[in-house]
């Protein structure tokens, strides 16, 4: 990363993976509380087996139950006046550690697409623009409701000439963040690459300059701060994703 | 305290003994299911209060906010089963009939009365009508806060439900009023088994229904 300058010392990337072990023990070790206890008769804790693993293969066939219940429906729209103001800032880290867009950025288009070139904002803002003003609902259960602007995912797709029926569209970020949705939600028409937040072209704690926006999911698919989208038939997982938690995240 | 027997209520035949096999199973099933549910609940609720108070961290099931809901999302799907297997037993095997109808008043306020002044006798096998109209309290209660539970799930493809219960915030706090109302029915409950230890041992095992007394 060029900006180290505004980086802590230890920076959340060089703890991520004690952070990741120590989190996934305490989901063990806390699985032995009170309703745990029945289940674990026999289990081995040191490995995937047992609980972890029967929770896992449950959130898999719960996936394949919230991709049958999506439907093309669209999540409600609300007037302006119904914007929370203040917004409140999420991301795995600290407001402080926002980072500024990296010189030279450009949004990266890879895989399963027939035109790799990528992408500055000026070429966005050509595109057609949609404008929404929807309700961001956090899987910590919190929710509130914002107005975005941007292209429609869908047409950004069409525009790259990606296989469309490849099964995922994964989005890579580069304050570290890495997210990925199925192509049913990605081609819905309220999937967008949003530029604007509030009427202004998107600040860094919004996810400048550009940032996923899906009101048909929960808040953390919506990645903010895009480096590269990636059009795929492999599972690309995600950041929080591969800390458990469950990927279809369909609202 | 003047036990008298009195005539069964109804002619239909009882079964034998006081909680046929597949009610024990369906209620420990149960039990397991809604403590998965409700200790998952309060640390998915933890990772955000809606109202200014937190559940004892130690009360958490699945230790962070994705241990959680992987339980809670696990949990439902017996939830639902069982219950779902409940109300066809119940409906079609007549046990909701023969056990479980709707007390009139006069009844209910007459056993309340009874209950409140420790004159209320407990028969194993027989609900007198204070029991049934809390037992049909929580059947229904347990069937809101499923119905809830898919709304904040689904807010958008379920946007009809959610919406019946005034949005998705109000929602959720729906969903919480109704864990509270559900947990302190259990309360109750257990406390009428710690008064009445035998109930618990006619929930385990086959134990013959007992005459059906009254005060």
């Amino acid at each position: 990363m060029k900006e180290a300058r505004r980086m802590p010392l230890v920076g959340i990337r060089d703890i991520r993976t004690e952070l990741r072990r120590f989190e996934r023990r305490a989901l063990l070790r806390n699985a032995l509380s009170l309703g745990g206890l029945a289940l674990l008769t026999g289990c081995d804790l040191s490995t995937k087996s047992g609980v972890d693993g029967a929770l896992e293969s449950i959130l898999r066939f719960d996936d394949k139950v919230q991709a049958a219940l999506f439907s093309g429906r669209l999540a409600e729209s609300y007037p302006p006046r119904a914007v929370t103001r203040p917004f409140r800032f999420n991301a795995y880290y600290e407001e402080w550690q926002v980072r500024g867009i990296p010189q030279g950025w450009h949004l990266e288009v890879t895989g399963s697409v027939s035109d790799k070139a990528p992408w500055t904002i000026a070429a966005l803002r050509v595109l057609p623009q949609v404008e929404q003003i929807t309700r961001h609902i956090c899987i910590e259960g919190w929710s509130q409701i914002g107005r975005w602007s941007g292209v429609p995912l869908r047409e950004f797709l069409m525009r790259i000439g990606a296989d469309l029926h490849a099964s995922y569209v994964s989005f890579r970020c580069f304050d570290g963040y890495s997210t990925s949705i199925d192509m049913a939600s990605a081609l819905h028409p309220q999937t967008i690459l949003a530029l604007d937040f509030d009427g202004q072209p998107l600040a860094p704690e919004w996810g400048a300059p550009v940032r996923l926006r899906i009101p048909t999911k929960l808040g953390f698919k919506s990645a903010k701060n895009l480096q590269a989208i990636e059009v795929t038939r492999t599972y690309p997982g995600g950041y929080w994703e591969n800390q458990g938690y469950d990927w279809f995240a369909g609202v | 305290m003047t036990l008298v027997q009195s005539m069964p209520r109804h002619r239909q035949p009882r079964p034998a003994c006081a909680h046929p096999a597949a009610i024990r199973f369906m209620h420990w099933v149960w039990v397991y299911a809604i403590g998965c549910m409700v200790f998952s609940g309060w640390e998915i609720y933890n990772a955000s209060p809606s109202l200014p108070f937190s559940f004892p961290s130690w009360t958490g099931l699945g230790g962070w906010l994705g241990g959680a809901l992987a339980w809670h999302l696990s949990a439902m799907w017996l939830l639902v089963l069982d219950g779902m297997a409940y109300l066809l037993y119940g409906f079609l095997s007549g046990h909701f009939r023969r056990e479980l109808a709707v007390p009139t008043p006069q009844a209910f306020f007459g056993d309340l009365r009874s209950a409140l002044t420790f004159r209320l006798g407990h028969s194993i096998g027989h609900y007198n009508a204070v029991q049934r109209l809390l037992y049909l309290g929580v059947i229904c209660g347990v069937v809101l806060q499923v119905i809830t539970g898919l709304a904040i799930w689904k807010p958008v493809q379920l946007g009809r439900v959610v919406a019946l219960f005034g949005g998705y915030p109000l929602a959720r706090n729906i969903h919480l009023a109704m864990m509270f109302l559900i947990v302190a029915f259990v309360l109750v409950h257990l406390a009428l088994v710690a008064i009445f230890p035998r109930t618990l041992v006619s929930m385990l095992v086959s134990r013959p229904a007992e005459p059906e007394r009254r005060t």
